[in-house]
C-alpha cells in the first residue's frame, strides 16, 4: 500500500470528521447535552441539498443559502421546543428524547425518500474525482477543499467566541447558566443561538458528507459515532482540539481499511477506545470533567 | 409531626401481598401453558417474555442505576452469536443458549471497566461505540459468513411443537429468574446503593457506597439479561443475522417500552412491554409508519410523561403493587 497516500488521505477526512464533531462538542460545552439526533440532522441537511440539487438543478455550493439558515431555524427550535423542556426532568432525559428524535427522523427520511442511497457529487462537476498529482500519489481536490472548510469554520467560530459580545455570552453561559442572568444575559436566548449555531455547522458537515460519500436515511447514527470519538479523541486545549481528534481517526481509518476489509471502522473504534482507556485511567477525572475543562479551554483560550 | 408518634418503615402492603399471591398464580398458569394454548399463541408468549426480560434489564440500568445505554444489543447479539458458537462446537442448542448469557455476562466485565467510567450521554454513545465494535468483531467469525448470517442448525433434531414449547418453557423461566433477580437486589441494600448513584454519584460516594462495584454488578446482570433474550430470539427465529440481532433497533424498543411503561419503576417495563407487544402485534406490518410513530411516542413521554404511564398511577393513586422501595407509615 501507499503508506504516506494513507496518511495524507487519512489526515483530510479528519477535516470532516472535525466540522461533523465541533457541533456536537458545541452542544455538549453549552448546554451540557449530547444530542443523540446529530448524525440524522446532518442526514436530513444532506439529502435538504440533495433535493434543492436535483429538483432545481442548484450548485449544492449555492443551495446552502438555503439549508445553512434553514438549519438554524432547526437548532432553535430543537433548543425551544425538545433540549429545554427535557433537560428540566434531569440530565437523563434529554438523551431519551433526542434518540426518540433521531428515530422520527430516520424512518421519517426513509419514508419520504425511500432506502435508495444518493451523493451530492454528480452536482459539482468533477469536483468529486478531479485530484492533484503530488510526488506519484494523488490528492483528492474535493478531500483539500474540506479540510480547508473545516480550518476557517473552526477559526470562524474561534474568533465569534473571544470577539464578540454574544461569543462572551455564549461562553459566560457555558461556564455558569445561573450566574450570567444577574449580569443581565438571557441565557435561554443565549443558549438557543448556540443551538442554531450548532445546527447550522451540521448543516454544512451535511454538505461534505454527501460530496464525499453516498448517503441514505440511515447513516446519521455512523456520523454520530465518528462525531463523538473526534470530539473524545481530541484532547485538551481548544476548538482545535475536534481537529486533532479528527486526524486521528482519520488516520487509523485510512490505514485499517488497507490491512483489512472491516479495518477502517475497526482501527477507527480501537483507536477511540485505546485513547478512552489511556485517558480515563491515567488522567483519573470521569469524562465529564474532562470534556467540561476541553470546552471550558475553548471559551478561556484567547 | 410529634417526634414520639409511632413510626414504621413498610415495605409490602396489603395490596401488594395480593398482587405477588396473583403474580404466582400467574406464573402457574403460565407454565402449563402448552397443555391447552395454541402454536401461535405460545410463539407470542414467548416474544412478549423476551421483551418484558428486554425492558426489565434496561429500566435496571437507566432507571436505577441511572446508564441509559444506545447500545445494549451489544450484549442480545452476543447471546445470539456465542449461542451458534458454542452450539457449532458441539453443546446441546439449548444448554448452549443459557452459556452464551452467561459468558456475554463475563464479557461484560472487560467492557464495563471502560464504559461505566462515562456519565450520562457519552456512556450511551460510548456503549453503542461498544455494539459497533462486537458486531464487526462478531463479522470476523467465519461461521457468520458476514451478513448473510447462520442458522441455529442443532435445533432441528427437535421437532416443532417440542422445539416451541422448550423455547416457551426458557423464555418463561429466564424472564421470571431476571424478574426475581432485579426484584431481589433492588430490595436489598444494594437497590438503595444504586439509587443513590443515579440520583449523585459524588455524595453516594462519600457516604461510603461502593459505586464502581455496585454499578458493575448491575451492568453484568443487564448484561446477561439481554444475552438472554438474545439467544432466545435466535431459539425462535433460529438464524442470526449480525445485522439485525446487533441493531440499534433494538434500544429503540428497550427505550420506547421503558419510558412508556415507566422508568425508574419496577412495574413500568413490564407494562410497557405488554403495551409494545400489543402494538407491534396491531401496527408493526406498518413498517416505517410504525417505527415513526414508536420514536414519536418516546419523544412526546420524555417530554410531557417522563414518569412514564405507571409513574402517573404511582404518583396519583399511590400503589405498590411489586415493592422495591420503603414507606414510612406513622
Amino acid at each position: 500500500m501507499n503508506f504516506i497516500g494513507g496518511i495524507i488521505d487519512g489526515v483530510l477526512l479528519g477535516g470532516y470528521y472535525a466540522m461533523i464533531a465541533c457541533g456536537l462538542s458545541f452542544m455538549f460545552g453549552v448546554m451540557r447535552i449530547i444530542n443523540l439526533a446529530h448524525g440524522a440532522l446532518a442526514i436530513v441537511a444532506a439529502f435538504g441539498l440533495w433535493i434543492i440539487a436535483d429538483r432545481w438543478e442548484y450548485d449544492p455550493f449555492l443551495a446552502l443559502i438555503i439549508v445553512l439558515p434553514v438549519m438554524g431555524v432547526i437548532g432553535w427550535v430543537l433548543q425551544r421546543g425538545v433540549l429545554e423542556r427535557s433537560a428540566r426532568s434531569g440530565e437523563l432525559i434529554p438523551i431519551l428524547s433526542t434518540f426518540g428524535l433521531a428515530i422520527v427522523l430516520e424512518n421519517g427520511l426513509f419514508e419520504y425518500f425511500g432506502a435508495d442511497v444518493r451523493s451530492l457529487a454528480p452536482y459539482v462537476g468533477s469536483l468529486s474525482y478531479d485530484s492533484f498529482d503530488i510526488g506519484g500519489s494523488y490528492i483528492g481536490e474535493l478531500a483539500i477543499l474540506t479540510f480547508v472548510a473545516a480550518i476557517l469554520l473552526l477559526g470562524g467560530l474561534q474568533l465569534f467566541l473571544t470577539y464578540t459580545p454574544l461569543g462572551r455570552q455564549i461562553r459566560a453561559t457555558a461556564e455558569d447558566p445561573d450566574t450570567v442572568e444577574l449580569v443581565g444575559v438571557n441565557s435561554r436566548f443565549v443558549n438557543s443561538v448556540a443551538a442554531a449555531i450548532a445546527l447550522v455547522t451540521v448543516g454544512l458537515a451535511g454538505l461534505f458528507l454527501g460530496l464525499r460519500t453516498n448517503f441514505d436515511p440511515y447513516s446519521g447514527s455512523l456520523q454520530l459515532i465518528f462525531a463523538f470519538e473526534a470530539a473524545v479523541i481530541g484532547g485538551t486545549g481548544s476548538l482545535w482540539g475536534t481537529l486533532r481528534g479528527g486526524i486521528v481517526l482519520g488516520v487509523a481509518q485510512t490505514l485499517g481499511a488497507n490491512i483489512h476489509p472491516e479495518g477502517f471502522l475497526l482501527a477507527g473504534h480501537g483507536v477511540f477506545l485505546l485513547i478512552l482507556v489511556g485517558r480515563l485511567y491515567i488522567s483519573g477525572p470521569t469524562l465529564q470533567t474532562f470534556l467540561r475543562s476541553k470546552i471550558g479551554g475553548v471559551f478561556r483560550a484567547s | 409531626m410529634p417526634l414520639d408518634s409511632k413510626i414504621t418503615i413498610q415495605r409490602w402492603t396489603g395490596l401488594s401481598v395480593g398482587v405477588a399471591v396473583a403474580v404466582a398464580a400467574v406464573f402457574v398458569i403460565l407454565v402449563v401453558g402448552p397443555s391447552f394454548l395454541s402454536g401461535t399463541a405460545l410463539d407470542r408468549l414467548t416474544v412478549l417474555f423476551i421483551y418484558v426480560c428486554l425492558a426489565a434489564m434496561w429500566n435496571a440500568l437507566a432507571g436505577y442505576g441511572g446508564m441509559i445505554s444506545a447500545g445494549q444489543q451489544a450484549f442480545f447479539g452476543l447471546g445470539g452469536y456465542l449461542a451458534i458458537r458454542l452450539s457449532e462446537w458441539g453443546v446441546e442448542p439449548y444448554l448452549a443458549l443459557v452459556a452464551a448469557a452467561l459468558l456475554a455476562g463475563l464479557a461484560a466485565l472487560p467492557i464495563s471497566a471502560i464504559v461505566l467510567r462515562l456519565r450520562a450521554g457519552e456512556f450511551a454513545i460510548g456503549m453503542w461505540v461498544v455494539a459497533e465494535v462486537v458486531r464487526l468483531l462478531v463479522n470476523l467469525d467465519p461461521i457468520i459468513q458476514g451478513d448473510t448470517g447462520r442458522s441455529l442448525i442443532a435445533l432441528s433434531a427437535f421437532d416443532a411443537a417440542q422445539r416451541r414449547d422448550f423455547t416457551y418453557w426458557i423464555a418463561l423461566g429466564s424472564m421470571s429468574v431476571m424478574l426475581a433477580v432485579i426484584f431481589f437486589m433492588l430490595r436489598s441494600r444494594l437497590g438503595s446503593s444504586i439509587q443513590a448513584i443515579r440520583d449523585n454519584e459524588e455524595a453516594a460516594a462519600s457516604v461510603g457506597v461502593k459505586v464502581a462495584a455496585t454499578k458493575r454488578i448491575i451492568f453484568m446482570t443487564a448484561a446477561v439479561g439481554c444475552a438472554l433474550a438474545g439467544g432466545l430470539w435466535l431459539a425462535t427465529f433460529t438464524t442470526f443475522q449480525p445485522r439485525s440481532f446487533f441493531s440499534i433497533q433494538w434500544s429503540a424498543y428497550m427505550i420506547f417500552m421503558v419510558l412508556v411503561g415507566g422508568i425508574g419503576r419496577f412495574e413500568g417495563p413490564i407494562l410497557g412491554a405488554i403495551i409494545f407487544f400489543f402494538i407491534e402485534l396491531w401496527f408493526g406490518s406498518a413498517g416505517v409508519w410504525y417505527l415513526i410513530v414508536l420514536g414519536l411516542t418516546a419523544l412526546v413521554f420524555s417530554l410531557f410523561l417522563p414518569k412514564g404511564i405507571w409513574g402517573y398511577v404511582e404518583d396519583r393513586f399511590h400503589v405498590l403493587l411489586l415493592p422495591v422501595g420503603y414507606r414510612v407509615r406513622t
